[in-house]
Parts: C-alpha cells; structure tokens; sequence
C-alpha cells in the first residue's frame, strides 16, 4: 500500500512525519539536528531513501546532511560554498555595492534523474549544483552574470529560494530569488536571462519596465506542462504560459493577493493553491481566518478552502517552501505554519485536520509519495 | 596533548561526547589546533572558521585559562597550561544577548 513522509523543517530541528495512504493516522519523528534551523528538506524522486536537509545556524553557519535510508540515519556532507572567480558585488540596501557574501542554503532540489546530483540555493542568492551527493559544490556562475550587480536583498535576506527542473527538458531551470526576480537557463545552467516581464511592483520599484529587482515569493509548474509557471509575487498572484516569457495577474478575486507559497494540484494542472495573507506588514491571515484558496482555473477564480482549519483568532503565516502536494490519487496537500501546526488535506483541500500542532516555526514542508 | 571543549551543537554534529584530545606538531597555537581538529572532524569545517577568509566566523569565542583569545592572533602560542594541557582549550558559541 502507498504512504506519505513529509519532510517538515522548522526554526529549530527537523521532523519526519509519515502515515499510510489514508493519510489519517501519522507517527512523528524528530526533532532531528535539534537546535538547528533546517531551511529545506528534500527527496530524490529517483531514490527516494536519499534525502537531503539544510542545517544552519548563527553560530556555527551550514551544514549539508544526507540519508541514504529515508531520513533514520544521517551524514554531514560537503558544506564549502565558496563563490566562483571574483566575488562580486550586488546593490546594498543604501544604493552601494556590497560584495557577495555566503550566509545560508535556502532549498535543495534534487536532481530528477540522479540521486547524487543535486542543486542548491543560497543566500546571497546563488546557485550551487553538487555531483557527487553533496560533497563538493560548485557555483553556476552564469546566473549572477544575469544583472547581479543590480539586485538587492529585500528584509528577508537576497534568498534563491525555488529551483524547478523541467522534466521534459534537463537544460531548462527556473529559479527565483528574493528581492531579484525569476531567471531561466535554457542550457543547463551556463547562461541565464531575467524573467519578469509583466509584473508589476509599483510599491517596491518605481520602473514599470525593471528586468531585476522583483520580489518574487514562489513560483510553481505542474510536471505535465512545464511551460506554465503560477508565480506568487510580494503581492499579486500570477500565471505565464509561455516559460516565463510574460506574466498575466490572476489574482482575481482573493480576498488578498499577498501571500508566499503556491502549489499546483498534483492531478489537476489548473488547479492551484495559495494561502492568502493580509499584508506584507501584516503577516497573518485576513479576519485572523486561516484559510487555503483554491482555483480550478488557473486563476482568477478562487474559492476558500477553511473546513477543518482555525476560523477565529488565527495570526500565523505559512512560508513560501512550506506547502506540498502529494501524488496520491486523491491528492494530498500540506502546509505549515509559522505557529507550529502542520495541516493535511488528503482530498485536495475540500478539508483539512491537524497532523501535529506544536512544532517550532515551519520553515518547509516537502512530501514524499512511496510505493 | 591538547584539550579541546566543544559547543553542544558541534558535539552532536562531530558525534563525539566530552573532551578532544589533539596531538598539535610545531607550535601549539590556536591555528594548529583548529586545523588539527578539522582534520579529525572534518565535519567541523566551516563551522568555526569560515572555509575561505579561515576566519573565526563571528558568534564564535575561544577562552582558555579565562582569557578571551577570541581576537588574538591565530598565530600566537597558547598560554602554556594550555599547550600542556593542564587547562582546556574552550570553543564557545557567543552569547545570544536577547
């Protein structure tokens, strides 16, 4: 029978949660790496007993852990990120040139194909890939090429925070980064061109028509149509059709476009998750009502998703990295919030129960589907 | 011998319990002893010392015999109770203030 292992990250350890295809009754394993942030935590898709987490800390700075046996036991792996050739520099939060400086891994996407090849995104944002199962990284230069010396941390730090590989194409990456924009290689990570036509940032820069210097959330693609990308932006939620190529608002009729993750049915290539937030200053649900908006059209028309979840006096946040769906015909999908709690729906978000309620702060949710 | 007293955080990480004890050749100063650790832990690179400047990343302290040696030369002998290894030799996580 199919179960589920979600991949929970949090502000201070990692958690393993699994159940079995009912997704109804859930063990809980953790905290793993405790007292460490653990950023991201993900899967290889062609062997999913090989796991990869982030491990950071203020303190003693990021650790790169790998398990080979479905996450119950874990090795340190390479952790020297070191930048390719002459650092650089990006624009400072005063208009100076800053140089570039490592502080943290972000998230880590395996390869589709190879178990031992995987990327990472860092902050300050770069891209690093990794052959040989995470011991020895190497930085794909080419991206900061892509107008680095013009993008700008925005508060949160200058994340690259979403990898997505085209599965019908192995040279063709999307990456997005915090406050930078969407970028795309159509050669396997060589050279990179901004992707950010079409959206709108009047409240953070004043060109309508900047390349760079987007703050893009998440962007998300069902593995059926890799050309079509939905995107949550600071504020506005939006689709491309084409790539990247250019954005349409589908914000539509969300109570908010503001908001951090979005996910995309795993079944359903129109249908589309966000988790509308009040404010970029306001952190937290609208009317303190946790809810997950759904559209079955790719947009533009949304319906709130709230049975089972906290309707009243609910003021937590769900993170960009930590949404999931599972491949479950009836899909699952989970998220996690910055309270603690861990939501699962295993319906498509028609209902939604708790599956642990007092984790520290998520960071990431990831779900695996076993055989 | 040299003694070396670890956070709790790197401990786990380096899954050790207690004390390292480092044989260091030449002069025991604090660069010998981290690069001598490193090499026993190579986990532990990059969690002290940056892996390129080789710099004390910026939350972490190294005491002995209550003295901060934080900001002293790497290259400066260890006090001598320390290179005998009557006194340890402590790698902390600063103060996180709050």
């Amino acid at each position: 029978m199919s179960s589920v292992r979600l991949l929970v990250g949090t502000k201070k350890g990692a958690f393993i949660l699994t159940s079995d295809g009912k997704r109804e009754n859930w063990k809980v394993d953790g905290p793993l790496f405790a007292g460490w942030e653990i950023y991201h935590m993900k899967g290889s898709a062609a062997d999913p007993n090989r796991i990869y987490a982030s491990q950071s800390s203020g303190w003693f700075g990021q650790v790169i852990q790998r398990s080979n046996d479905g996450g119950k036991t874990w090795e340190p792996v390479g952790n020297k990120f070191a930048y390719e050739g002459e650092v650089g520099t990006h624009l400072w939060y005063d208009g100076t040139q800053h140089p570039w400086e490592f502080k943290r891994i972000w998230h880590l996407e395996p390869s589709l194909g190879d178990p031992d090849t995987v990327y990472a995104g860092a902050e300050d944002a770069a891209l690093f890939r990794s052959k040989d199962g995470g011991q020895n990284w190497e930085e794909l230069p080419g991206l900061r090429a892509a107008k680095g010396h013009l993008w700008q941390p925005g508060a949160g730090g200058m994340g690259l925070h979403t990898i997505l590989l085209d599965p019908s194409d192995s040279d063709r990456i999307y990456i997005a980064i915090s406050a930078a924009g969407a970028f795309r290689t159509d050669d396997g990570g060589k050279t990179w061109v901004p992707i950010n036509q079409g959206l709108k940032s009047p409240f953070e820069i004043p060109d309508p028509d900047a390349e760079v210097g987007h703050c893009v959330h998440r962007i998300a693609m069902h593995p059926s149509r890799p050309d079509v990308l939905f995107m949550q932006k600071h504020w506005d939620v939006l689709r491309s059709d084409n790539a990247g190529g250019m954005w349409n608002e589908v914000s539509g009729d969300l109570p908010t476009d503001f908001g951090f993750p979005i996910d995309v049915h795993a079944h359903e290539p129109e249908t589309i998750y966000v988790v509308p937030i009040k404010s970029d200053s306001e952190h937290y649900p609208p009317e303190g009502k946790l809810r997950v908006y759904r559209s079955k059209s790719g947009g533009n028309e949304w319906e709130p998703l709230a049975k089972g979840l906290p309707q009243s006096d609910c003021y937590v946040n769900v993170l960009r990295d930590a949404m999931a769906v599972d491949n479950l015909d009836s899909c699952g999908v989970y998220f996690g919030t910055t309270g603690g709690q861990v939501y699962g729906s295993s319906n498509g978000g028609d209902s939604w129960a708790p599956i642990v309620r007092d984790l520290p702060k998520v960071l990431s949710v990831e779900v695996q589907t076993l055989a | 011998m040299i003694r070396v007293v670890l956070p709790t955080n790197l401990k786990v990480l380096a899954r050790l319990e207690g004390e390292v004890e480092l044989e260091v050749e030449g002069a025991a100063t604090q660069r010998a002893v981290l690069d001598a650790l490193e090499a026993r832990y190579p986990m532990l690179a990059g969690t002290i010392r940056d892996h390129v400047t080789r710099k004390r990343r910026p939350f972490i302290r190294f005491f002995a015999c209550e003295e901060d040696l934080s900001n002293e030369s790497p290259d400066t002998p260890l006090p001598e109770a320390v290179a005998s290894g009557r006194e340890p030799y402590l790698i902390v996580g600063a103060m996180a203030g709050g």
